[in-house]
């Protein structure tokens, strides 16, 4: 049982929370991720990224999106409520090496998990640069934290509401030509990431991308979250999330995450006509 | 002997035509009468071949005994002596390979299945007791002051923290998953063993004064080494089971509507997703479905698909019944239910559509040719024979390696080239001091009663180790 301690709505649909995990919040590295599920027989497990952690406090936050059931069913707990099951921290954390230069791009909510790894990259030495984009201003997150590593921070927006009307790949194309960086970091939806790695492959530039593929138990058990990388199939729970993202097959991987699109589509209808939105 | 003349009792069991739209148990078990004819059966062997075929060497013909004379709480205590989970056991042994294979009224009949039904009164008394509230008290030795950590809530790791706890030691025990059980609860499906039964043992585990952690993943949340060196714990117990799915490296296995058996059972059994009304975990929608395999994994799903609403499942299998490892029970029922077996084909590709899902599966016929190291007949591919079918799913049960975790966590202990935890035979006892380790972990994927017997096993020798610290 985690203790929810902070709650705040930041956008129409995305919620920071700050959850009591003192264990994850003592040995998560910046990349990882826990798997949530809210209790009883019939929850279904969902994973999501430590946004950020603090050990001294025993706390982890998380950044959702609520999207279907689980992520809407989630963000309607309160402060003082508990998340039954918390099981943490998954996956590899991000390599954190010295690299030179790096450029972290953050699509939506994928800004909160490059928060933490853009920040210990910046900590040990790194130059960062970082592009952050989402469809207009209200869905821009976590802006003032990342000013504090990159101040000259390029902010971007689709309906052009906020910062410059373009696309991430835009000024992330352009700090190739003239920044060259010596690694891309690319977090976000599948669609951003996999044109991050199109825009930056002519200039071989090494890309990082964190995957979200659909996940059970996130210990190597069920195979669900697999993916091609290369020539090889790999699980995202155990031998990621970070890949490659010229080596990804995102076609397949964007494929496979629609594998119950019909049912959550149907679930989600049914759940909100059920809280009498 | 009069003995003899007496007929095998049948399992009372479920029609079919109606066990297929529900998932409860198949087998309804053993009236009371029928517990004792068959009981009579028993010859009382002197020389007793089905306790040499049973891995934990249970008391058969002392617990039949018993059971003939309708002092179920006398057998189930026998039972108890050399088996912590007999209702468990009594239902998923592969008993015509174990105890039931040795027994002298099969032999003498020529038949298996004439074989007297072991596994079916040890069923009955096991669940007489607990229904009646009757089973024989844990006695708890006084507290030691030593804490030994178990990972894992499958049978070995049940085992072992029942028998180390009764030694007097403070157990917790670790599991990954939101509910304890292991395989007994996230794979093998209700409709086959009651999940409010296994539930039942590890209450009784909690009312030991086990103490049962869930959501907490050895090798990630803690490691081993932390769990000794700063948390105190004296010994470790590893029976992390073998869940790391095989695939079989052929074209299309990452297509929409290719599954592991894991992923698939563990939908529809831990995360209850058949319950379409409750369940918050979606499942895919098959119409014609293909498991590739031929143990009781693959038996198991094809039954779930069945269940789930597939119009037709097929069990594709490279060799021929003969040689499939499943129960033979689960091949008769799954046989009752209507899925259909493709005996000697083999699966080369998965076939999708424009829309990267399942479209088909094309499957090359075999025949048998020359004993392979299993000692079963090797499937030989018939070059040019390959045809495609039509499919929307396919399921993949061809078995399942160790996880890598602890190992790569805690690089002491030695493991083989398959990641299997290697041990000594007689303790169980890894290459790293304290910790033990049993189970699918050590000996691939097995049984029940073999993750329970070395549960057992490694749970004297850590109560030795202790007591020599
Ligand atoms: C490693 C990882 C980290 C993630 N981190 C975050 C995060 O920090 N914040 C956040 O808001 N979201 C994160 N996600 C995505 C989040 O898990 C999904 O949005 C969530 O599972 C949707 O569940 P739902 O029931 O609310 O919606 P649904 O309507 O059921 O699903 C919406 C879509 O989410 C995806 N999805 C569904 N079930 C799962 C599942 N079990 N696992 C993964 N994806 C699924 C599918 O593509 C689906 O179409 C992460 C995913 C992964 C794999
Ligand atoms: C679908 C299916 C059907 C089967 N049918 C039969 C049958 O009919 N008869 C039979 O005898 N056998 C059957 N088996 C095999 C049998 O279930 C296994 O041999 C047995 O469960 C192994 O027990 P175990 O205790 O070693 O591991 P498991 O039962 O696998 O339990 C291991 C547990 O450890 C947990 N774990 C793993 N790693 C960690 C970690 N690092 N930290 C914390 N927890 C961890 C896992 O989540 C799991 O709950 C079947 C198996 C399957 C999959
Ligand atoms: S434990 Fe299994 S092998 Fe042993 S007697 Fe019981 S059913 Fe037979
Ligand atoms: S071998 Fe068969 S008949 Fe003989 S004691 Fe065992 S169960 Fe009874
Ligand atoms: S989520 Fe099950 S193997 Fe990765
Ligand atoms: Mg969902």
């Amino acid at each position: 049982m985690n203790k929810i301690l902070y709650k705040k709505q930041l956008s129409q649909n995305v919620f920071s929370m700050v959850l009591e995990a003192p264990l994850i919040a003592r040995e998560r590295k910046p990349g990882q991720f826990i798997i949530v599920q809210l209790g009883g027989d019939f929850g279904e497990r969902i994973p999501l990224t430590i946004a950020d952690a603090d050990a001294e406090k025993g706390t982890i936050s998380l950044i959702i999106q609520a999207v279907g059931v689980t992520t809407l069913r989630l963000v309607n707990l309160n402060v003082g409520e508990y998340v039954a099951n918390v099981l943490g921290p998954l996956g590899h954390p991000t390599p954190i090496k010295k690299y030179g230069k790096v450029i972290g791009v953050g699509g939506g909510i994928g800004v909160a998990p490059l928060h933490p790894v853009v920040q210990a990259l910046k900590a040990i030495g790194n130059e960062v640069k970082i592009v952050i984009g989402a469809r207009s201003k209200e869905l821009i997150v976590m802006e003032k934290e990342l000013r504090v590593i990159d101040p000259d921070l390029t902010i971007v927006t689709d309906d052009g509401s906020y910062g410059k009307k373009a696309l991430v790949t835009e000024p992330l194309k352009e700090a190739c030509e003239t920044w060259k960086p010596d690694l891309a970091i690319a977090m976000g939806p599948p669609i951003m990431m996999k044109f991050c790695a199109a825009t930056t492959r002519p200039f071989n530039v090494h890309t990082l991308v964190s995957l979200n593929t659909i996940m059970i138990d996130g210990t190597g058990m069920c195979g669900g979250c697999r993916v091609n990388v290369g020539d090889e199939t790999k699980f995202v729970c155990v031998d990621g999330p970070d890949f490659d993202g010229h080596l990804v097959d995102w076609d397949n991987m964007m494929l496979r995450l629609g594998t119950y699109r019909a049912q959550e589509q149907e679930a989600d209808h049914r759940c909100r006509v059920g809280l009498n939105k | 002997k009069e003995r003899m003349g007496i007929p095998a009792q049948e399992m009372p069991a479920q029609d079919p035509a109606v066990r297929v739209c529900n998932m409860e148990e198949v087998a309804i078990g053993y009236t009371e009468n029928q517990v004792r004819v068959e009981a009579l059966r028993c010859l009382q062997c002197k020389n007793r071949p089905c306790v040499q075929g049973c891995p934990v060497s249970i008391d058969i013909p002392g617990f039949i005994a018993k059971a003939a004379a309708g002092d179920f709480a006398s057998a189930i205590s026998i039972l108890k002596d050399s088996s912590l989970l007999p209702s468990i056991c009594g239902r998923v042994c592969p008993q015509e390979v174990q105890c039931q294979l040795t027994c002298t009224v099969g032999k003498a009949k020529k038949d298996i299945d004439q074989a007297v039904a072991i596994g079916r009164i040890e069923r009955f008394c096991a669940d007489w007791a607990r229904e009646n509230n009757a089973e024989p008290a844990m006695e708890i030795a006084p507290a030691t002051g030593k804490k030994v950590a178990i990972v894992g809530s499958g049978p070995a790791g049940v085992t072992a923290a029942a028998d180390v706890r009764r030694a007097g030691h403070e157990v917790v025990m670790f599991e990954a998953l939101h509910k304890a059980g292991g395989v007994l609860v996230y794979g093998i499906p209700e409709f086959r063993l009651p999940k409010a039964i296994v539930q039942k043992e590890l209450d009784n585990l909690t009312a030991m004064g086990v103490d049962i952690e869930l959501d907490f993943l050895v090798g990630r949340t803690r490691k081993i080494h932390d769990l000794m060196d700063v948390d105190g714990f004296d010994a470790v117990f590893v029976g992390s089971g073998a869940g790391l799915p095989r695939f079989m490296g052929i074209p299309g296995e990452n297509l929409v509507g290719v599954f592991s058996a894991n992923e698939y059972l563990t939908r529809s059994n831990l995360m209850k997703a058949y319950d379409h009304e409750n369940a918050q975990t979606p499942l895919f929608h098959s119409k014609k479905v293909a498991v590739f395999g031929g143990g009781n994994v693959a038996m198991d799903a094809a039954r779930t698909a069945k269940r789930l609403g597939a119009d037709e499942v097929y069990i594709v299998y490279r060799r021929t019944e003969e040689e499939m490892p499943a129960r033979k029970e689960e091949v008769h029922h799954a046989k009752e239910e209507g899925i259909k077996f493709l005996m000697l084909h083999a699966p080369v590709e998965i076939v999708g559509d424009e829309k990267g899902k399942v479209a088909g599966v094309k499957l090359i016929t075999c025949e048998l040719g020359e004993p392979d190291a299993s000692g079963r007949r090797r499937p030989v591919e018939i070059q040019g024979s390959e045809k495609i079918y039509d499919f929307d799913s396919v399921v993949v049960s061809i078995g399942n390696s160790s996880n890598p975790l602890i190992k790569q966590t805690t690089p002491e202990i030695e493991v083989n080239k398959w990641g299997n935890f290697i041990v000594d035979e007689e303790t169980c006892q890894t290459s790293m001091k304290g910790v033990f380790a049993g189970g699918d972990i050590v000996l691939g994927a097995a049984t029940v009663i073999l993750a329970m017997g070395q549960g057992r096993k490694a749970a004297k020798a850590i109560n030795d180790y202790l007591a020599a610290l």
